[in-house]
């Protein structure tokens, strides 16, 4: 793990929105290849921090620095620095005037000014890829939240983005498509992408995560490997947190255990 | 028998300069309308700035355009600049300043709320794509905008031309003009042209204004797949 380089690095990052700091003190190093995922409260502020790294959010301290070079220096063309950010949101806002293929070649074409032939051939690749490239020509409205989800992530990864930032895609969806969303997203770990994913599946991160990052009240509480803050958690906030889920399992066996 | 008064239309080239005259009404509308679009988006844009000196202006000039009578604005510019600054305009060119300045109002207001009620989200995944703000508002924001905006707009452009029948006062010969000027040069032969003039008139606007409302439909239905 030492030896791999650092692809992202936020550096005592100071977030406020005029009442009161939303993020405090936040340092994190990101490798290249690596899936952290941000857990927590809600309002803890894990979306404002995925919001920060691409620029959606200005920040009041510290710095953010993307392959060894400050982004948040004033200096940035964001332009180019969010084509190498890709970031899939909660709502999919794929956008409604364009058809699936238009929408994931929007960015290729118009921001990084690709041939559209080729563009078009990968698009076609990636929409293959995640199980939708029968619905290339249909609209946004045609389609259901988790097919919608995987074409927002699609559109991101068009941009051949170095890391991928998650704002809890699956929070807006029926319980049936959050699988075919985390599918892909596992998928796209195991092939070695950089992710940043923010979410309440618990299973989902303890299977995809290489690092889980805890924050609460804007801090990082605890920051560990999935099993180690699963099952050995060094804080008493996060076995707070964990006990939440726990019980709520337990309450369910017992359930069953009465049935029988 | 009683001879009909649409006869009238067929002395001399009298149908053909009634057309003229609607043609004069419909490039009135059609320039002014053209450039309330493109001055409106602007405005609208600029609306959506949450600016305090940018907001206050904005509404003067809308409130100020809305609550004159188009005539009076009319008269303001075709008389008021001619004696207070020594401008002299036809009275085409002063038509199509007001109702570019009214149409720019109107038209800026419907794109502001049209722009407001376009998510906050579907900027920033434009943005999250590295996309200019040029460009979020030309594939995105705009496209979009004017899915929402047509049947308005078309609303705006029909009233516009109907409108246009008050340039009859600063000296503008249009349809109107035209029909009364024929009615008066056969008052005796033909006395009853009247019923029949205004009667084309008002299927010349209706013929005009229909075709704009069919074409519009037309867009609304192709768009919506």
């Amino acid at each position: 793990m030492g030896k791999k380089e650092v692809l992202l690095e936020i550096r005592n990052l100071h977030k406020d929105y005029g009442n009161g700091p939303v993020l405090e003190d936040i340092s994190l190093q990101v490798e290249k290849g690596e899936v952290i995922v941000l857990v927590g409260p809600s309002g803890c502020g894990k979306s404002t921090l995925l919001r920060c790294i691409n620029g959606l959010e200005p920040i009041q301290g510290g710095s953010i620095l993307l392959d060894g070079r400050e982004i948040t220096d004033g200096k940035t063309n964001w332009s180019q620095v969010r084509q190498k950010i890709g970031m899939v949101f909660q709502s999919y806002d794929l956008f409604p005037n364009m058809t699936v293929l238009d929408n994931v070649l929007l960015g290729p074409l118009k921001v990084q000014k690709r041939q559209k032939a080729e563009a078009k051939a990968q698009a076609e690749q990636l929409l293959a890829r995640v199980g939708l490239l029968q619905k290339k020509d249909a609209y946004p409205r045609e389609l259901s939240g988790g097919q919608k989800q995987r074409v927002a992530i699609v559109r991101a990864l068009m941009m051949e983005p170095e890391i991928l930032l998650f704002d809890e895609v699956t929070a807006a969806l029926d319980p049936e498509m959050v699988r075919e969303v985390l599918d892909v997203m596992l998928e796209l770990a195991e092939s070695g992408s950089t992710m940043l994913i923010v979410t309440h599946e618990l299973q989902f991160a303890r299977a995809v995560a290489d690092r889980i990052v805890f924050l609460d009240g804007g801090h990082i509480v605890e920051m560990d490997d999935p099993e180690t803050f699963f099952t050995q958690p060094k804080s008493d906030r996060v076995h707070r947190f964990l006990n939440t889920f726990v019980f709520a399992s337990q309450s369910q066996e017992r359930k069953h255990s009465e049935s029988q | 028998m009683q001879d009909l008064g649409i006869k009238v239309l067929f002395m001399g080239n009298n149908f053909w300069r009634l057309l003229m005259g609607m043609w004069i009404t419909i490039r009135i509308s059609l320039i002014s309308a053209a450039l309330s679009v493109v001055f409106g988006i602007l405005l609208g844009m600029v609306m959506t700035v949450k600016h305090p000196l940018i907001q206050v202006l904005t509404r003067i000039y809308l409130e100020f355009i809305r609550i004159m009578p188009q005539l009076v604005l009319l008269f303001l510019v075709f008389f008021g600049l001619t004696s207070t600054f020594g401008i002299n305009l036809s009275g085409e060119t002063s038509a199509i300043i007001v109702f570019t300045l009214w149409g720019t109002a109107e038209m800026g207001d419907l794109v502001r709320g049209a722009l407001i009620s376009i998510p906050k989200h579907q900027y920033e995944s434009g943005r999250a794509l590295g996309l200019e703000p040029i460009q979020i508002y030309r594939y995105i924001i705009i496209p979009q905008t004017l899915r929402r905006l047509i049947p308005l707009a078309i609303n705006l452009v029909t009233r516009m031309i109907k409108t246009t029948s008050l340039v009859v006062l600063i000296g503008v010969v249009e349809v109107v003009k035209v029909g009364q000027q024929i009615i008066e040069a056969n008052r005796y032969t033909v006395p009853d042209a009247t019923f029949w003039i205004y009667a084309v008139i008002f299927f010349l606007y209706f013929i005009v204004c229909w075709v704009i409302s069919a074409g519009a439909s037309a867009l609304e239905h192709r768009w919506k797949n």
